[in-house]
């Protein structure tokens, strides 16, 4: 592996610190799972590390009727996945954290590790978004809370600061009748990237739809809302007529590229058929 | 380069080694201790041939460093067996159901599957290809680790092995 120099940091104030004296060689180090594999990949030049492991107050899971889910920049993705309760209030974001890359992997790599690499195709962005989700940062002078939708920039890009720390994620409560799914398309079940991703959150009222967010991953530079089509399931009876009136308005509104993986009209194709498949799963797994 | 002294509890014995802050788990094992039988196949988190055990749970030694395992309980697959002639009953089965052949992935496998069994003795085929999701091997086509793992299973549920 390429040299780099190790630091461990003791609190969140030596950490953002470190970042800005060190400059635009350093990185946090959480899991690694990530940022280990472009050191070694000459994909990333970095000169230090700054492990954030020792910094108290990042590992918890909480969950609260009235403030929702809430967990820390050390949480990894196999913790959260065995969160009690995830699954039923988050079954989204739950089903995206089980295809994330391996056990192996899961155990190590942090859910907002996924979420500060900002990849267009992370599995964890998606449902996140479509569940209303903020990120807490941390800096000098005082954090932010931003909603996790206006996070990205670009590929690889956040509106982070130099310094500036992201410290746990926010996701509202469930409401009563939320009906929600997250689709994952690869070429293999496991250990894939996704080609297209499509996250659903739905509230409904006596069958009628009350509220629809829907998030596209991997169909742009940044995970994407689809607001159009949202808008035409709000106030449906969510109806097969509805339902694929979205999914068409969806295909308009991904800007998806073509690359290894895909080319650009496979995903805007499947964007189509993942959002119908992702409402119809919504509505059968009860929130 | 500056380097630190790591002490941890490798397979039940107390060891030291000195690394440098770059170093991985999986070459610190392998070549500051000397335990070779965990493999390096990708190095990149892919492909499992380096998985070890640490603080009880399953990862890649690839994707960790060496330095982040300070004080940490790491099993590697030389620690699987309970003395130099008792084998584990998945070590057992899988030379019994030859489920291995050039070897590469087992060690890797053998850590996962002990894993996934110490949770689940009777898994469903589903469950396994659900634990070895992160293990590749180019080789066997996995049936025969499946049958072996299956029966390692039924082996452990009847002695009750805590393994
Ligand atoms: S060598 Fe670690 S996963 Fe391949
Ligand atoms: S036996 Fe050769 S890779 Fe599995």
């Amino acid at each position: 592996m390429r040299r780099f120099e190790y630091h461990e940091p003791r609190n969140l104030e030596e950490v953002s610190d470190l970042l800005t004296t060190l400059g635009n060689g350093a990185f946090i180090l959480a899991g690694g799972t990530d940022l280990l594999v472009e050191i070694r990949e000459r994909l990333r030049d970095v000169k230090h590390l700054v492990d954030i492991k020792r910094v108290p107050g990042l590992s918890g899971v909480d969950y609260a009727d009235e403030t929702g889910l809430r967990f820390g920049a050390m949480v990894t993705a196999g913790q959260l996945e065995a969160a009690p309760g995830l699954a039923a209030r988050y079954p989204n974001l739950h089903g995206a954290l089980k295809v994330l890359a391996s056990i192996q992997v899961r155990n190590r790599a942090t859910v907002i590790g996924n979420i500060c690499r900002a990849s267009p195709s992370a599995d964890t962005i998606p449902p996140l978004i479509a569940d209303g989700a903020a990120i807490e940062t941390w800096r000098p002078g005082g954090g932010r809370v931003i909603p996790l939708a206006d996070f990205f920039t670009g590929p690889g890009r956040s509106v982070l600061t130099p310094g500036e720390i992201a410290t746990a994620i926010t996701v509202p409560p469930p409401a009563p009748g939320s009906r929600r799914a997250y689709i994952k398309h690869g070429r293999r079940k496991a250990m894939e990237l996704a080609t297209v991703g499509v996250a659903v959150s739905l509230d409904t009222e006596g069958g009628t739809c009350t509220g629809a967010r829907i998030a596209l991953g991997a169909v742009g530079p940044v995970v994407l809302r689809a607001p159009r089509a949202e808008a035409i399931l709000v106030g449906s009876r969510l109806d097969a007529a509805a339902v694929s009136a979205a999914a068409e308005q969806a295909m308009q509104e991904c800007t998806p590229i073509s690359n290894v993986r895909s080319s650009a009209e496979y995903r805007r194709e499947m964007v189509g058929v993942l959002t119908r498949r992702a409402v119809s799963q919504a509505m059968e797994v009860a929130a | 380069m500056k380097k630190t002294l790591l002490d941890l509890t490798v397979n039940g014995e107390s060891r030291s080694f000195a690394v440098e802050g770059h170093r991985s788990l999986l070459d610190a094992l392998r070549e500051e201790g000397g335990l070779t039988g965990t493999k390096k196949g990708c190095d990149v988190g892919d492909c499992g041939a380096c998985t070890v055990i640490v603080n009880g749970q399953p990862v890649n030694a690839c994707l960790m460093l060496a330095i982040e395992a300070q004080g940490a309980e790491i099993t590697t697959v030389e620690g699987l067996q309970a003395s130099p002639d008792e084998l584990h009953p998945l070590q057992e089965a899988f030379m019994e159901h030859g489920a291995s052949q050039c070897g590469f992935c087992t060690p890797g496998i053998l850590i996962m599957a002990k894993c996934l069994l110490d949770e689940n003795p009777l898994p469903t085929d589903e469950e396994i290809r659900f634990g070895l999701s992160g293990n590749i091997c180019r080789c066997t086509g996995y049936t025969k680790i499946f049958d072996a793992i299956r029966s390692a299973g039924k082996r452990m549920a009847q002695q009750g092995v805590e393994a």
